[in-house]
């Protein structure tokens, strides 16, 4: 059996960055197992651009910005396995791997690092009643026909659900002339980013139609038309208020799953609320040398996050692959309450934490001019106010060690969204 | 001149195929639509029955019951799984515990082998997630589940090989007597000459009866909705679980699914509509209020698609199989819904039989009884999945990530007799495209083999033939770089 000090799954941009983060950190052997033919992930097909502000103070396409990760990886002589399914992880970090060239083999790893990323909800998920003509496609299977394939899906687009795959596809089909009718939202509130709005639907015209839903399908074998209806606020549609838009295409755009088939399988434990890996402070699931990062772990609003998300993992593998598996300090765990709907990381070792740490949560409805409050037990230690939060974009606190250590006896850390 | 043309390539038009390529015969089927098994033979509970329900001395528990018992040799034979997981329908009001020995009764008259009839405790300890109102249960042993579009593919595909030809997008407009007694049949495609014409049309099967008789039949389309849950949903029980069964059918059945989901339904709703296979907001709504009565904890989140299917449904509310009075030589299968899918090989049988009888058909002499599946790696070790790799990498290529479904898989389906040709025709073979992602991923990779296979442009590609077409056109900057 081969093996390797890092076994990444998955060259997106969680995985790129990952590597990077670890080669840095002094590892040597380093391995990226990816599934399609090219690194970058679901960048490739995200030719738009907006990417990469945080990280290079730049606007970059997605491609670019993947390249920018790809260059690192190949100057540090990273090695990785493109056209390669990983098939299997197993507790004990044997990761078996498949491809047409190296047939099934199987890798012992040092440490594993998850970047798989995520998955579009279908259909079928969403219990939309009607017919199941062609014609109906989930926002980024036609964002890969239409940007690599280089083949549009049809003329007329209805779009149900508002996240950002779904805002950038509607801009997308209209510049490449089809027309883009309507999006219909289920929320009363968007669940993509602001800018995406105001860019690709504002500005050609495209209506939004927030707590509407599809409710019929129409088309024996290609997609002729669907209705949507406003729901009330149980999500039910309102009997009365259904409009029938012709179209040959319906774009799915309804949330995204991390996609955590091989976590499980090796056993990690999953939080209900992400979908994603529970983790501690140092991104480490409960599986001693293994970690997670990007949207695999929680579905991100900015790919810089995950890169810098990505990196502290890399960073942490590395430190595990050096130094073995760390004695536990003291443990504090996070809740999040009353707005916020998870956070990330699940639990802090006060000892093994650095000195500054990012906790990343969502709140669960739009909250304008509310706190966000951090509680040490029953003490709010922090009340940050904001203009705006919804849950389309990610929000965050940093915690300090030093804080922690004075809070003592300190037993758990509340997160929780606060009107004063 | 054909000796029989079969009309319609679901379940019983293809167990009645297999059953003629026995015979020294000139066989042939018509399908209107792009592939087998695109009707109700596609879209039903994917069970086999026991056949305690249908009423005592039909034709419905004779066939049913004789079915079920060719399934074990029949699946062996063409390779495709089949579990008996047994069945059991579940009472949960005391007053209407009698129920479960009126179908006992039913069930031993209908010559049902191992029925029993539990309590409380029995039922529980046998599928601990039946509902605490559980009252007691009858069980039947022989109940099963099975992969109904194997089963029909993999019947058409052995009668292929045995020299049945199979006419596909070819749909039946009239049918007329010749005078020599032959028949004539128009078809969008051509006209055909055969002796003899099997009508396995399902809810067409109206239609094309009253083509050729005064004796005018009614086939009412009655539909069912149905739910599949995903994998990690599949284990919440193990057996076939039933209601009580009311006017209106079986009622609501939970059962895992031979490839390890759980699939809730159906509903029953009369319409007036052959090609009414949309599901509607009701219908999931009541399935999903009738599925929580008998099973607890019902992981209904973990739906992953639902659809519909149309039962053949006759008033009378039994199969016909019989030569039309006055039209000799036409053979009718009408009124063939639940439980069909289960009946099929005996349907077939009964038929081949028939004609056989009829005609003076002699056997041939190099039959061909059994038929391959498609590989499924998933079940070799390492080594040999290695060795396969080796000979064919296709095999070491994962198109669908949900199942692991290999591009060698997608390859053998679409060439192989009555192969693939559209997205559909490739996961129904070999279930790329039915996992949790429903195809979101796999779809444009699919797209690609089928295109470099078949030699079909990508615009050509449809979903399951007729206009399903996936995409229209090139986008702008190819259409600038191709001029």
């Amino acid at each position: 059996m081969k093996a390797y000090d890092i076994v990444i799954i998955g060259g997106g941009p969680a995985g790129l960055a990952a590597a990077v983060s670890a080669r840095k950190a002094g590892v040597d052997k380093i391995l990226i197992l990816e599934r399609d033919k090219e690194l970058g992930g679901i960048l490739n097909q995200c030719i738009h651009n907006g990417f990469g502000l945080h990280t290079f103070k730049e606007e970059l396409t997605g491609p670019e910005y993947a390249q920018r990760f790809i260059d690192q990886v190949l100057e540090a002589k990273i090695e990785y396995k493109l056209n390669t399914m990983v098939m299997d992880i197993s507790y004990d970090r044997v990761v078996t791997a498949m491809s047409r060239e190296d047939g099934m083999y199987q890798i012992k790893a040092g440490a594993v690092i998850l970047a798989m990323g995520c998955r579009e909800r279908p259909r079928g998920a969403l219990n939309i009643p009607g017919y199941r003509p062609a014609g109906i496609f989930s926002a980024g299977t036609a964002q890969r026909l239409v940007n690599m394939e280089g083949y549009m899906p049809g003329r007329e687009v209805v779009i149900l659900g508002s996240g950002d795959i779904g805002l950038i596809m509607a801009r997308r089909m209209t510049l490449e002339g089809a027309k883009v009718k309507v999006v219909a939202e289920l929320m009363p509130y968007s669940g993509g980013l602001k800018r995406n709005i105001v860019q690709c639907l504002d500005d050609f015209g495209i209506p939004l139609k927030l707590s509407h839903t599809v409710v019929d399908i129409e088309g024996k074998e290609h997609l002729t038309a669907v209705t949507i209806a406003e729901v009330d606020d149980k999500m039910k549609p309102i009997p009365g208020t259904e409009e029938r838009y012709t179209c040959d295409t319906l774009l799915l755009s309804c949330g995204l799953i991390p996609e955590n088939e091989l976590s499980r399988n090796a056993g990690v434990e999953m939080s209900p609320v992400t979908s994603g890996p529970v983790v501690n402070e140092s991104l480490e699931t409960n599986i001693p040398g293994v970690f997670a990062c990007g949207n695999v772990l929680h579905v991100h609003d900015l790919v810089d996050y995950v890169s810098e998300e990505a990196t502290r993992a890399g960073a942490n593998a590395a430190k595990f692959v050096k130094d073995g598996e760390k004695e536990k300090g003291k443990v504090v765990e996070l809740f999040a309450t009353e707005g916020a709907r998870y956070t990330v990381p699940s639990t802090i070792d006060v000892d093994r934490m650095d000195d500054l740490l990012t906790v990343r949560f969502r709140v669960g409805a739009v909250y304008k001019n509310s706190f966000v409050s951090v509680y040490f037990d029953d003490k709010r230690v922090m009340h940050n106010q904001k203009r705006i939060m919804a849950p389309g974009e990610m929000e965050q606190v940093i915690l300090q060690k030093s804080k922690l250590k004075e809070a003592g006896d300190l037993k758990k850390i509340t997160i929780k969204i606060e009107s004063e | 001149m054909y000796d029989v043309i079969v009309i319609g390539a679901g379940v019983t038009g293809c167990a009645v195929a297999r059953e003629l390529s026995r015979y020294n015969a000139n066989v042939c089927v018509l399908e209107k639509c792009d592939d087998v098994c695109e009707g109700t033979s596609k879209a039903n509970s994917a069970i086999i029955h026991a056949g305690f329900d249908a009423a005592e001395g039909s034709l419905m528990a004779k066939l049913n019951v004789k079915g079920n018992e060719m399934m074990d040799k029949l699946c062996e034979d063409l390779d495709i799984p089949f579990k008996r997981n047994g069945s059991m329908v579940v009472c949960i009001h005391k007053e209407t515990l009698g129920g479960l020995n009126t179908l006992y009764d039913r069930g031993v008259k209908n010559k049902v082998k191992g029925l029993k009839i539990l309590n409380r405790e029995e039922a529980l300890e046998m599928e601990p997630n039946l509902s605490e109102n559980v009252e007691g249960a009858l069980y039947a042993p022989t109940g099963g589940i099975i992969c109904p579009f194997k089963l029909t593919i993999a019947m058409a595909e052995n009668a292929n090989i045995n020299g049945v030809e199979f006419r596909l997008n070819t749909r039946v407009e009239d049918i007329k007597k010749n005078e020599d007694g032959t028949w004539k049949i128009r078809t969008n495609n051509g006209e055909y000459l055969t002796r003899y014409i099997v009508n396995a049309a399902g809810v067409f099967a109206d239609k094309i009866h009253n083509m050729v008789s005064e004796d005018k039949v009614h086939i009412i389309e009655r539909r069912g909705e149905y739910c599949l849950l995903d994998k990690e949903a599949g284990n919440h029980v193990t057996h076939t679980i039933f209601p009580q069964p009311t006017d209106l059918g079986k009622g609501v059945l939970i059962s895992p699914t031979v490839h390890g989901n759980l699939i809730v339904g159906p509903t029953a709703e009369d319409i007036e509509d052959k090609e009414g296979t949309n599901t509607t907001a009701e219908g999931i709504a009541y399935l999903q209020e009738k599925a929580n009565g008998n099973v607890r904890n019902l992981p209904l989140k973990k739906v992953i698609t639902s659809f519909s299917g149309l039962r053949a449904h006759l008033e009378k509310h039994d199969f016909v199989i019989e030569e039309v009075k006055d039209a000799p030589h036409f053979i009718d299968c009408l009124g063939i819904e639940s439980p069909g899918l289960s009946a099929s090989p005996a349907i077939g049988e009964m038929v081949g039989n028939m004609l056989r009888d009829m005609m003076g058909l002699t056997n041939k002499e190099n039959w061909i009884s059994k038929r391959k599946d498609i590989l499924d790696p998933s079940k070799l070790s390492i080594e040999e999945r290695n060795e396969l790799i080796k000979k064919n990498p296709a095999y070491g290529n994962i198109i669908c990530r949900c199942e692991s479904v290999s591009e060698g898989e997608i390859l053998d389906a679409i060439h192989r007799p009555l192969g693939a040709r559209s997205l559909d025709g490739v996961k129904r073979r070999t279930r790329a495209g039915m996992g949790r992602c429903q195809m979101g991923f796999c779809s444009p990779r699919t797209m690609e083999i089928l295109h470099r296979e078949l030699g079909l442009s990508y615009e050509e590609i449809t979903k399951s033939g007729g206009r399903s077409n996936i995409v229209m056109e090139r986008t702008k900057n190819q259409k600038g770089g191709e001029q």
